[in-house]
């Protein structure tokens, strides 16, 4: 066995994915695999926001919608956080779609097609599923949208995806809810697109013409805070997905922290495994 | 694989000389999904207090050019739970158990050493350099006088192998590690994370809501390996090395500084298989030099 020219690792492949193997047959809450897959398509879809789709079929195989990956970019210390838009399980890739927030995804937005991408997946709680049939409103804000496409399109038609951004040029993935046969609600801040306002006064209107069973929701800590509420008034079920600062990404070493409360409890949870996605009445936002 | 890298520590057999730190790998519930924890050559467990803890609010991380800042403040279940739920599931693989132990007060570091007497645990890491926590942690570490106060008391209250995490951020380490040997440890493990800071430049505001945390990863690598060769020259007892360890070379490194075994740490968080690929580089290493067990390379630096 020679060591690996990049890493000085000595790579030894076969046992990860022997093991990874024994895994699946006897099955695991926190299944996840780690491995270098290739990039088989890469868009530009808004100002600084990349959409890639990886080949990736033991990942697209178990993860489910609202679990994020953790992915190596190269030069960087730990890896960054990021939430899966859709799972193809015929095709076996998902699709990654992010926004350049620092110098670390600046790297990841620099691999192209064919190029691969060092994976840890998937990661985390995802959405809670609660049959096709029932109604449910998706709102994402933002960069917060692309993980609303995969929990969206388990309900195709019976889904409405409202989604909130700055203007018309930030605006992303309306394509995508339109394909699944999902109701799209677009709103801009600045009106240049879609209804002028908030998700959140256009969340208001879509309850009151008719209850949904569900709302998911991703985005700023605020519009999130402001959504829970809003279904709490109302009476609905709603589930959020967290963003925290994280390393190990697993669970293991809890610095991915956030508050929540349970039966009356206070307690730090951790977004990674806990979350990201959370019943909303269990985050405590009052940051 | 052979019986190149079995290591004797204080008594205990390991089976390679490579373990997670504390910290880094939880209680091996969430790697258990990667690879066999029975592996390695045993796991530092979270670092356990005597009741629950809460930790730190966040954010607890930021990154740092090779490494990383982190300010968890020892959020963990407590020592009940690591005895009745952690411990049964690390005893269904084969593998040596360290229970690294933090206490509040030297009474606290007592009991809970006395806790864990009760158990089948291998060996116990009392932490006295947490950087984290208001009271213990640092607080026993960087005063030679108190870090040997808490050893003696923890030395009393267990039979099992005791080693002592020491934190390089002191004026002499060797100091600490001469006191806590004169005190009855059986070995020392350093070192712990080094007291840093970050500012986020836009906010003026610190990255850690905890404003300061200890720095990891392989920025402090070279603190470590000074540490440990001036560390292994001063005492007479076993030492673990860790510090940004992330390849076999630099466990090869650490241990020719004076280190007996390794401990792994962030380096799990840029690759979780870290640890094994330490454990078969260490491996081909023996072979191709013709060594016929790791032990042979401890300490074997020949400083100018």
């Amino acid at each position: 066995m020679k060591p690996d020219e990049k890493s000085g690792f000595f790579l030894d492949n076969h046992f990860c994915f022997r093991y990874n193997r024994i895994r699946i047959l006897i099955g695991s809450d926190d299944m996840f695999r780690q491995g270098e897959y290739r990039i088989v398509s890469k868009k530009n879809l808004a100002k600084g926001i990349y959409d890639i789709e990886i080949l990736c079929p033991e990942v697209a195989e178990i993860a489910e919608a609202g679990q994020f990956v953790q992915a190596t970019a190269e030069g960087f210390f730990l890896r960054r956080p990021i939430s899966i838009c859709d799972i193809d399980k015929d095709k076996g890739t998902i699709r990654l779609v992010f926004e350049i927030r620092g110098k670390g995804t600046e790297k990841l937005a620099e691999l192209n097609c064919g190029d691969n991408i060092d994976l840890i997946a998937p990661l985390g709680k995802g959405f809670k599923k609660i049959g096709k049939n029932k109604k449910v409103i998706c709102v994402g804000g933002g960069i917060g949208t692309p993980p609303m496409v995969s929990i969206a399109k388990e309900y195709g038609e019976n889904a409405t995806a409202i989604s909130g951004f700055r203007n018309m040029a930030a605006v992303i993935l309306q394509e995508d809810f339109k394909k699944m046969g999902a109701r799209s609600v677009l709103c801009t801040d600045d009106g240049t697109v879609g209804r002028k306002g908030f998700v959140t006064d256009a969340l208001r209107d879509e309850i009151k013409a008719e209850k949904p069973d569900i709302v998911y929701a991703c985005g700023p800590m605020l519009m999130l805070k402001n959504v829970a509420t809003i279904c709490k008034e109302n009476g609905i079920e709603c589930q959020v997905s967290l963003e925290q600062r994280m390393a190990c990404g697993v669970g293991a070493c809890l610095v991915c922290v956030c508050k929540t409360v349970k039966d009356g409890e206070e307690f730090n949870s951790h977004v990674c495994k806990d979350g990201p996605v959370f019943d909303s009445e269990e985050v405590l936002f009052d940051e | 694989m052979s019986n190149r890298l079995e290591t004797v520590f204080c008594g205990v057999r390991l089976k390679n000389p490579v373990i997670p730190a504390s910290g880094t790998f939880g209680y091996g519930r969430e790697y258990e999904s990667l690879y066999p924890l029975s592996k390695l050559g045993g796991i530092s467990v979270k670092g356990t207090t005597l009741h629950r803890r809460e930790g730190n609010p966040g954010p607890r991380v930021a990154e740092t050019p090779s490494g990383m800042l982190n300010s968890v403040g020892l959020q963990n279940g407590g020592v009940d739970k690591f005895i009745e739920y952690e411990l049964p599931n690390l005893r269904k693989s084969d593998i040596v158990v360290i229970a690294n132990i933090a206490g509040s007060t030297v009474e606290e570091c007592a009991e809970l050493a006395a806790r864990i007497d009760d158990t089948d645990v291998e060996m116990i890491e009392l932490n006295i350099s947490c950087p984290n926590v208001k009271q213990g942690g640092a607080a026993f570490g960087t005063d030679c006088t108190v870090a040997g106060a808490v050893t003696k008391a923890v030395r009393e209250a267990t039979k099992k192998p005791l080693m002592v995490k020491l934190s390089p951020n002191v004026t002499s380490i060797t100091e600490i590690a001469k006191s806590v040997e004169a005190n009855g440890a059986d070995a020392v493990s350093l070192i712990n994370t080094l007291l840093g800071m970050r500012i986020d430049i836009k906010t003026g505001r610190p990255i850690l809501k905890n404003n300061v945390g200890g720095l990891s990863g392989p920025a402090v690598l070279p603190v470590a390996v000074r540490m440990v060769w001036q560390v292994a020259n001063a005492v007479d007892i076993p030492v673990m090395g860790m510090g940004g360890i992330a390849t076999w070379e630099d466990a090869v490194e650490i241990m020719m500084a004076g280190a007996s075994a390794v401990q792994i740490g962030a380096a799990i968080f840029a690759d979780p298989f870290a640890p094994i690929k330490i454990i078969n580089g260490l491996e081909e290493y023996c072979k191709a030099n013709n060594i016929d067990n790791i032990s042979q390379i401890v300490g074997t630096v020949k400083p100018w």
